[in-house]
């Protein structure tokens, strides 16, 4: 093994190149780390986005869920029959249900009385809404009126509410004009829909936002006995209601919710269009720095090929350059996205994660960047003519 | 690999060298120039051959031909039993590893030290180990007198010093054809003597041959033969130039 190595051990020609002038080299990776930072930054965001958009989707207790074919997203839900929740529950299976009423309603900061728009769930406290296993107990407490549970990820705009419930002072406020008390606290997490979330009862919804008829409900709940395919059941249900709801598996439903910020937003476009960028200046910086790097050792090439060295061999050596600049660009962006991905968590609350997908990505898309830089780079190559340097 | 040339009646050729009737051109049509016209030469095995002449006359145009660093146009060249007129570039490639080349430029790589500049010659033997390679590098430095210099930059080194660590390198590669460009030039007498009598005895040892361009009379007693080469034609060897 270790005679082996010793014959396939070359001098280290690559490095001893990259590293011959340092500054050159720290500018290189500095570089490559801005371009791979902005491409965490970019990516960081667009995947928080989507993942937020769908934080509550995911709590729901629910295997199916109805909606109206007129929603295009949990910030523009429009309402449907709640006797068609009812009606599924003709189909075997379908073990219970869970009508949900949804609004952005203002929210007045108890501590300095500016107004901010707020998501507010209005159900049945009886029945099921979140998979949180101690919330039916806080949902309790919902049963009297204008009583209401505050999301204390909710953005800090909204006021010190966490805080004054935790010291038990009563917290009273005005939501769409009418006075609420804050009974507990959940954890749900805001979303760039809305910046916090409020749960309630259905009669406190309806009477806070009295413009919403009673028959009518935004999501209606389906949870299945055990065993149960919901694949089917959606079928079954699609065909078997009106046009006026349509049945999304919970998978789907977050897709649903997903797409519509994907495709009818221009913001996953614009963050992908700014990783994009990031990536494009990562190229010029590294095919420049390659370029000037191999136009500076011409002669050098041309010699090594006099010796007898073949292209392919110093075509390698570009490579290796590249390679190595992409590991030692790749490796500070890493470490600072996980500051700043740290820092954007405790200012804004977004689950903005780094997660092993975005590791890999970026870092494959940083290796394309200097491994495609060295490709454009390695043409110079073709230039060192062997007969010029006698 | 490469293979063995042989002539019309099927003798392995066992000269170095072989030229005949070579010629050379450079640009096209009213801007051609002729710089080698009907060149006839041979280099025996081990032999040390000094090449002489004025500035533009083409020694360095039949230094980079016999190099195989360029394309043959006209006439026969036959190097280490290789045709050349006609060869693929990966044949003048491969011919080139028997074929050690010294510049006047010396042309190290400056981001190397100087035994991994020799290094860079011996790593073309193959079947050896880095150690192996590295041990022919320090001894090949310390034949050419630099062996405490190993570890220095080219940056750090003076000009004679460089083209000391350039011959080195040149040799480490076992090449049967030396093809040398003013090696002497930044040398001073004393280790410029001492540098041709280890080029001849390389020569003599190994049957390794050279080709010499030089303008230093200081060396001229030591060569087997000396040739004079004016307006692209070689006239010979004069034993009154020596």
């Amino acid at each position: 093994m270790s005679f082996s190595f010793l014959k396939f051990r070359k001098i280290p020609l690559a490095w001893l190149l990259l590293t011959r002038q340092p500054l050159r080299l720290a500018v290189a990776i500095a570089g490559i780390s801005f371009a791979g930072i902005l491409m965490f930054m970019q990516l960081g965001f667009r995947d928080g986005l989507f993942d937020t958009s769908v934080t509550i989707h995911k709590l729901l207790d629910a295997d199916l869920v109805l909606i109206s074919p007129r929603s295009k997203s949990s910030i523009s839900m429009s309402g449907f029959p709640k006797r068609r929740l009812i009606q599924t529950l003709a189909v075997e299976n379908v073990e219970k249900t869970t009508p949900v009423n949804l609004n952005y309603l203002l929210w007045r900061n108890p501590e300095n009385l500016k107004t901010r728009s707020i998501l507010v769930l209005g159900f049945n406290p009886s029945d099921s809404l979140l998979l949180d296993e101690g919330f039916s107990k806080k949902a309790y407490k919902l049963r009297n009126p204008s009583r209401v549970l505050f999301d204390k990820l909710s953005r800090p705009e909204f006021g010190p509410i966490e805080e004054w419930f935790l010291s038990e002072k009563k917290v009273e406020t005005e939501v769409a004009g009418k006075r609420v008390i804050v009974e507990g606290l959940v954890e749900l997490g805001p979303s760039f829909g809305a910046d916090g979330n409020l749960i309630t009862s259905r009669e406190t919804f309806l009477r806070l936002f009295p413009a919403n008829s009673r028959g009518s409900i935004e999501i209606g709940l389906v949870k299945l006995k055990k065993g149960s395919d919901p694949e089917l059941i959606t079928r079954i249900l699609n065909n078997s209601l009106p046009n006026d709801v349509k049945v999304l598996t919970k998978k789907q439903f977050i897709e649903f919710e997903k797409n519509y910020w994907k495709n009818s937003t221009a913001i996953g476009f614009i963050f992908s269009l700014g990783a994009l960028m990031g990536f494009v200046v990562g190229c010029v910086v590294v095919y420049q720095i390659l370029y000037s790097d191999v136009t500076d050792h011409l002669p050098e090439y041309a010699t090594l090929l006099a010796m007898g060295y073949r292209l392919k061999s110093l075509f390698f050596v570009v490579a290796r350059e590249g390679f190595l600049l992409a590991l030692f660009g790749y490796l500070p962006a890493y470490f600072s996205g996980q500051i700043l991905y740290s820092v954007i968590r405790s200012s804004t609350k977004l689950p903005i994660i780094m997660d092993a997908d975005k590791t890999i990505l970026i870092f494959v898309l940083v290796l394309v960047m200097c491994m495609g830089s060295a490709a454009v780079a390695m043409r110079k190559l073709v230039d060192a003519d062997p007969a010029e340097i006698f | 690999m490469v293979k063995a040339n042989k002539s019309k009646n099927n003798v392995i050729n066992l000269k170095t060298v072989s030229i005949n009737n070579l010629s050379h051109f450079y640009g096209k049509n009213e801007n051609k120039k002729q710089v080698l016209n009907d060149v006839n030469l041979n280099i025996d095995k081990g032999e040390l051959v000094l090449l002489k002449g004025p500035s533009g006359c083409g020694k360095t145009t039949l230094l980079t031909l016999i190099g195989a660093l360029r394309t043959c146009q006209s006439g026969d060249l036959t190097v280490l039993n290789n045709q050349l007129n006609g060869a693929s570039r990966k044949t003048r490639q491969i011919l080139r590893r028997s074929i050690g080349m010294i510049f006047q430029g010396h042309n190290l790589l400056r981001c190397l030290t100087a035994e991994q500049n020799v290094q860079m010659g011996a790593d073309l033997i193959k079947g050896l180990t880095y150690l192996q390679r590295r041990e022919i590098a320090r001894n090949w430095l310390s034949a050419v007198g630099l062996e405490e210099h190993h570890k220095k930059l080219p940056n750090d080194l003076s000009g004679g010093q460089k083209q000391r660590v350039a011959i080195a390198r040149a040799l480490s590669a076992k090449p049967k054809l030396l093809l040398a460009d003013e090696p002497t030039s930044a040398l001073d007498s004393v280790t410029g003597r001492e540098i041709v009598t280890l080029l001849r005895k390389l020569a003599k040892e190994q049957n390794c041959s050279v080709l010499m361009v030089t303008h230093d009379p200081r060396i001229s007693d030591m060569a087997d033969r000396i040739l004079n080469m004016e307006d692209g034609k070689i006239y010979g060897a004069h034993s009154e130039l020596i």
